[in-house]
């Protein structure tokens, strides 16, 4: 008796979408997304990154990017969809939110409906489309991530951000039916960090929540993002790590991250 | 409790803004207001206020001057108290509006208003009366859909603000159209009222208690917290069940078959701190009334309460666990 709601787009176009998540906020979710896209844009992929932080935008800070057309005018019906999708530096492209979609912040019909048939358009002419999505667990994230075939939970070892994606995969498995959910772990401190926590994790959503499933929910360990000075200089200089410092321990990192992904 | 304070400055808009603005603007302005408010509150009248016949025109500006220019319901109220008084045929009043108000509040047993017919503080009654009137289902007494809706907005606004939990429950009477092909529908109307009142009964005064459709109800448990969903639900199902209805609609009460009726519940918590619309609200619920349906009716099903609420004790094995680990 699982309340499962799957996604309202076609298995085919819902696959190929991976929802980058995270619960709390600050936990590098869109560093995550812009850097995993390079990563798998640099391995052949045609790869997009739609903004759906549709309140708090802030992939276009993160990329340095600055995009006459947004989202907000494909919703108001100002621009096509081809339009205000924009090439991004790391050879990715982008749809960006914008800052007049404050109004998106509250899940209505309309935006339902909007993002959906943005979502449809755009899928077919990609290989993954990343949807970076907002902090919390609020109904437009809940709902963003719905439309996503996969999930990756970002957290980092801090007991606030492991509450929070603890909260949000517990929530995706008993309201969206997911069995299986990826985990990053970012800032580590020490090798093997993530597959700790990914234990963590897996502990106790084993306790509590998979004895109500019909089917247990597995988290499965994507990699760990070491913390490192190189981030925190990439994100300074609005530039893509992968660009800025492909050597740097976090982008070798993010490479295979993007390589178990394509797994 | 929330329509009467809506009512209470809508009818401050409405009666006290064109009584005041006369007194409030530069005189020679108001005539236009006044034909407007005249228009907005008692609907065209027959002749435009002539200016000849205006006294404004040559008023020196007094209160009581710029008074015998206001619309003719306040003029007529503060000068003789006779409501549809046609003051020289400039203003004639809809006298039938007040009284096709006022058959309707009767015939609901509601009592019309206190004190003289069309002054502000009558006309704030009546408003207030029709309110309450138009929120109600004429059969229960309960909450009509109208009211409903607005209140289920109110409440997911509200707990998205506050972060406490709120339940919502949908139910639906049981075989209810054997009752009407077998009784009647007088004998239905019956059994839909003492559904009604049993779950007035099993709920909390603050609990809202609506009808929503033919045999649907909803109600709206405020600040209900996840663990007692269960208990409360299954109460109102087994107040329900443990009701019998005298069918008195169709015999003398000491013949009167007795009904069991039962219903089945849905209900779903607006989860804390996750936005959501009224509209997925009553959907969740909605679905789980259509289990208890689906699974044998009488019958409780309520969304899982997993969600979004991380418990005491799922924070210390998940901080437990990570410092075990972490000391290895």
């Amino acid at each position: 008796m699982s309340s499962a709601e799957t996604s309202p787009l076609p298995p085919a176009a819902s696959s190929r979408i991976l929802a980058i998540t995270s619960g709390k906020g600050g936990v590098g979710k869109t560093f995550v997304s812009a850097n995993l896209a390079a990563a798998l844009a640099r391995a052949g992929r045609r790869v997009l990154v739609l903004d759906a932080d549709l309140g708090l935008a802030n992939l276009d800070v993160v990329l340095n990017l600055f995009p006459k057309i947004t989202l907000h005018d494909v919703f108001t019906g100002k621009s096509s969809l081809q339009d205000a999708i924009v090439p991004a530096p790391g050879g990715f492209s982008v749809l960006l939110a914008g800052s007049g979609m404050v109004e998106y912040s509250r899940m209505t019909p309309e935006v339902r409906e909007h993002l959906q048939q943005v979502i449809l358009q755009v899928t077919p002419k990609f290989d993954h489309v990343l949807l970076d999505t907002g902090a919390g667990i609020s109904d437009v994230v809940l709902y963003t991530v719905s439309l996503a075939g996969e999930v990756l939970v970002v957290a980092t070892p801090e007991p606030t951000s492991l509450t929070d994606a603890y909260a949000t995969i517990k929530v995706l498995a008993t309201t969206q039916g997911r069995r299986k959910m990826y985990l990053l772990v970012n800032q580590t401190r020490k090798p093997g960090e993530g597959r700790v926590v990914r234990q963590q994790l897996q502990q106790v959503v084993d306790r509590y929540v998979n004895p109500q499933l019909d089917s247990p929910v597995r988290l499965e360990l994507l990699g760990d993002l070491p913390a490192d000075n190189a981030v925190r200089d990439a994100v300074q200089r609005r530039q893509l790590l992968l660009q800025m410092m492909p050597g740097a321990p976090a982008a070798v990192a993010m490479v295979a991250v993007a390589t178990k992904l394509l797994g | 409790m929330f329509c009467r304070c809506a009512v209470s400055s809508f009818a401050v808009c409405f009666v006290a803004l064109p009584v005041l603005l006369p007194v409030l603007l530069p005189v020679g302005l108001c005539a236009g207001f006044q034909s407007c408010f005249a228009h907005l509150l008692f609907g065209p009248t027959s002749g435009v206020n002539p200016p000849a016949a205006s006294p404004i025109a040559n008023s020196p500006g007094g209160v009581d001057s710029a008074l015998a220019g206001l619309p003719a319901l306040a003029v007529a109220e503060a000068h003789n108290a006779q409501p549809g008084a046609d003051r020289g045929g400039r203003y004639p009043l809809s006298r039938s509006r007040f009284e096709r108000a006022l058959q309707l509040l009767q015939q609901s047993g509601q009592p019309a208003p206190e004190g003289q017919e069309g002054e502000p503080a009558w006309m704030e009654a009546m408003i207030d009366a029709l309110v309450d009137l138009s929120s109600k289902d004429a059969l229960t007494g309960l909450a009509n859909r109208r009211a409903f809706e607005i209140a289920l907005a109110r409440e997911v606004d509200r707990v998205a603000r506050s972060g406490e939990s709120a339940l919502l429950l949908t139910l639906d009477i049981d075989h209810f159209k054997k009752v009407n092909d077998t009784w009647g529908h007088p004998a239905g109307d019956q059994v839909i009222k003492a559904v009604a009142s049993a779950l007035v009964d099993s709920v909390r005064p603050m609990d809202l208690v609506a009808r929503v459709g033919g045999e649907e109800f909803a109600i709206i448990l405020p600040n209900c917290a996840a663990a007692f969903g269960e208990t409360v639900a299954e109460r109102v199902r087994r107040r329900v069940e443990r009701m019998p209805v005298a069918i008195t609609a169709v015999a003398t009460s000491a013949h009167a078959p007795t009904l069991n009726v039962t219903v089945s519940v849905g209900g779903a918590f607006a989860p804390q701190w996750v936005r959501s619309t009224p509209a997925l609200w009553q959907e969740r619920a909605d679905q789980q009334l259509y289990m208890a349906k689906s699974q044998g009716r009488n019958l409780v099903r309520l969304e899982p309460t997993a969600q979004s609420v991380v418990s005491s004790e799922e924070k210390r094995l998940l901080f437990e666990s990570f410092q075990t680990l972490d000391h290895e």
